[in-house]
């Protein structure tokens, strides 16, 4: 290993005389001596490339969920990711170090980018999109900031059917800032309930953030949510997944003032938690208050087109302390990873994609119905691709018997009850899949019942 | 030399102030400012009503910078120039006229007098 450690025997030497100091440890004085290790550190002893492969092939292949044919969703989704994207991403020119983002020498990045943000203001119906955030929550924290900049009200209604996960993301994101996030309750069938909404929203109000379908996979209808919170000043977020915005009404229709998503479902993998894309769209007038790079088309002094970063002034090396967010950097490989999805798959094929996930799902859930003993949780409720059953045994016995047979079922979902699971069928799952699923959860039901 | 008005009150941060009567001040950008920070392409109006002394209005952006603008006093708003938001430039080319950014209104006349005279603010800017 001598030869990745830049400081061997002798420059070490060589260093402390320089220094003025004979040993290492003369350099720790300063270091209470209780917190200086003095034996060697308790480590295996030194293995070769071989048998370290050896041993990491080993561990890997503990994780079963790799080869597992899954039903589970919550926020990150097994879809198809076409072998092409990997290539497009491998190229080196794509590759980057920090931030490359002079337009003089990285036209090709800068205009990806430009093509990413065209195609998240058309998914979502909104004026401008930027060059992407961290991830779907993080961008979600974002857009609940930017509520309280351009309404300089510091109230924040987030429904209580957005992911949990998230919500302790935006609750971390915001601990420093003045502010108050307060809970919307979701009605029996799972929908925002609208007279405490109603209640709720008072002249303090910065902005309200509902997931479009929310995180059961229920869809609420988000005009009159709109109607509500604009009637106090307030502006609406809309966190939506973008594999559902195909079918369902776009945000920008529905007056929506800012949508974020997750974009980890549009060709990147779900990698055990990240990296993910985070995505934020918007409309022109609040452009100046939206956090996040934002590339650009123009055209030079000869007349031929190129993409500039735009909008500058409201970041952090123009504005020092004053800029509108800390975000100077975007996810830009992953952008790109979106970018060559959509491509690929085009307006039909997106579509199609959105239409086999609804369809899907719709017949699993109708399959599963159809075991005694098992109910729906949000009644009729619409829902896309994600539904929430009440089985008559524990969600998490039928989730560790599934496993064996290399199956995740589903996300327990605990705070609702013990019966209770909440199931994705993305446009991968099969018809045989599915009914091989609905057999094996038939037989875990009927076996428990006998 | 840049035009210094007698007739209006000056800020250390280069707003103009001038006395409407009834309450009311109308601001803008003083000469000197708006030709240091060059082309003017944007200036955000006001959120909210209320504003402290020194709180900031909004942002005002130049082909060289952002800066904000801030109340001279304890104030609300009246009214912010609607033209000024399709045709910034007008700040650059009438700075005391046409290019007036926001009128406002306070109970106080001791606000308005506290602030520079032309005298004063001439001197601080070294003309």
């Amino acid at each position: 290993m001598g030869g990745f450690i830049p400081a061997g025997d002798i420059q070490q030497k060589k260093m402390l005389e320089e220094s003025g100091y004979t040993t290492f440890e003369e350099l720790l004085e300063s270091i209470p001596d209780k917190y200086i290790l003095k034996n060697d550190m308790d480590l295996p002893a030194p293995v070769s490339e071989m048998e370290l492969t050896k041993e990491f092939k080993a561990l890997a292949d503990k994780n079963s969920a790799s080869g597992a044919v899954s039903f589970l969703g919550a926020g990150s989704y097994d879809h198809f990711i076409p072998a092409a994207i990997d290539h497009v991403l491998l190229r080196s020119e794509f590759y980057t170090a920090y931030t490359p983002y002079q337009p003089e020498v990285s036209q090709g990045t800068l205009q990806a980018i430009f093509e990413y943000q065209t195609m998240i203001a058309r998914l979502t119906g909104m004026e401008i999109a930027n060059a992407s955030m961290y991830d779907g929550a993080t961008a979600a924290a974002e857009a609940c900031l930017m509520a309280m900049r351009a309404t300089r009200k510091n109230r924040i209604l987030i429904a209580g059917s957005l992911n949990p996960r998230w919500l302790e993301v935006i609750r971390t994101y915001l601990t420093h800032d003045d502010f108050e996030i307060i809970d919307v309750p979701y009605m029996e069938d799972g929908t925002l309930d609208m007279d405490a909404t109603a209640e709720l929203c008072t002249d303090g109000t910065a902005g309200l953030l509902v997931a479009y379908p929310n995180y059961f996979g229920l869809i609420d209808n988000l005009e009159p949510i709109s109607e509500l919170v604009h009637s106090c000043g307030g502006l609406l977020i809309a966190a939506a997944d973008p594999v559902a915005l195909p079918l369902l009404r776009s945000p920008g229709n529905a007056d929506v003032d800012i949508v974020v998503g997750e974009g980890q479902c549009m060709g990147i993998a779900q990698t055990y938690g990240g990296p993910y894309i985070g995505f934020m769209a918007t409309e022109k007038k609040l452009a100046r208050k939206m956090p996040g790079r934002m590339i650009g088309r123009t055209e030079d002094r000869a007349g031929q087109v190129g993409y500039v970063m735009t909008l500058q002034t409201r970041e952090q090396h123009i504005r020092r302390e004053k800029a509108t967010s800390n975000i100077c950097s975007n996810e830009a490989l992953l952008a790109l990873a979106n970018t060559v999805y959509l491509s690929l798959l085009g307006d039909t094929g997106f579509r199609e994609v959105s239409r086999q996930c609804f369809q899907k799902s719709h017949y699993l859930e109708k399959k599963l119905l159809e075991i005694p003993g098992v109910r729906r949780v949000f009644g009729d409720t619409p829902f896309f691709r994600e539904f929430v059953l009440e089985f008559p045994i524990s969600a998490d016995r039928v989730c560790e018997k599934l496993l064996d047979d290399g199956i995740l079922a589903g996300l327990p979902v605990r705070e609702l009850g013990e019966g209770i699971l909440m199931i994705t069928a993305t446009e991968k799952r099969t018809k045989e899949e599915m009914d091989s699923f609905v057999e094996k959860v038939a037989l875990i039901c009927k076996g428990a019942a006998e | 030399m840049h035009n210094i008005p007698e007739d209006v009150r000056y800020t250390k941060s280069h707003e103009w102030v001038k006395d409407l009567g009834n309450g009311e001040y109308k601001m803008g950008l003083t000469d000197y400012a708006a030709d240091e920070s060059g082309e003017i392409l944007m200036v955000e109006a006001p959120i909210g009503d209320n504003f402290e002394k020194e709180e900031s209005f909004g942002v005002l952006e130049t082909v060289k910078t952002v800066a904000d603008y801030y109340a001279p006093f304890d104030c609300s708003v009246v009214q912010f120039n609607a033209e000024i938001e399709d045709a910034p430039e007008i700040i650059n080319e009438d700075p005391y006229g046409k290019g007036w950014i926001i009128i406002i209104h306070s109970d106080d006349i001791s606000g308005f007098e506290s602030l520079l005279t032309a005298k004063e603010y001439s001197t601080l800017i070294g003309e």
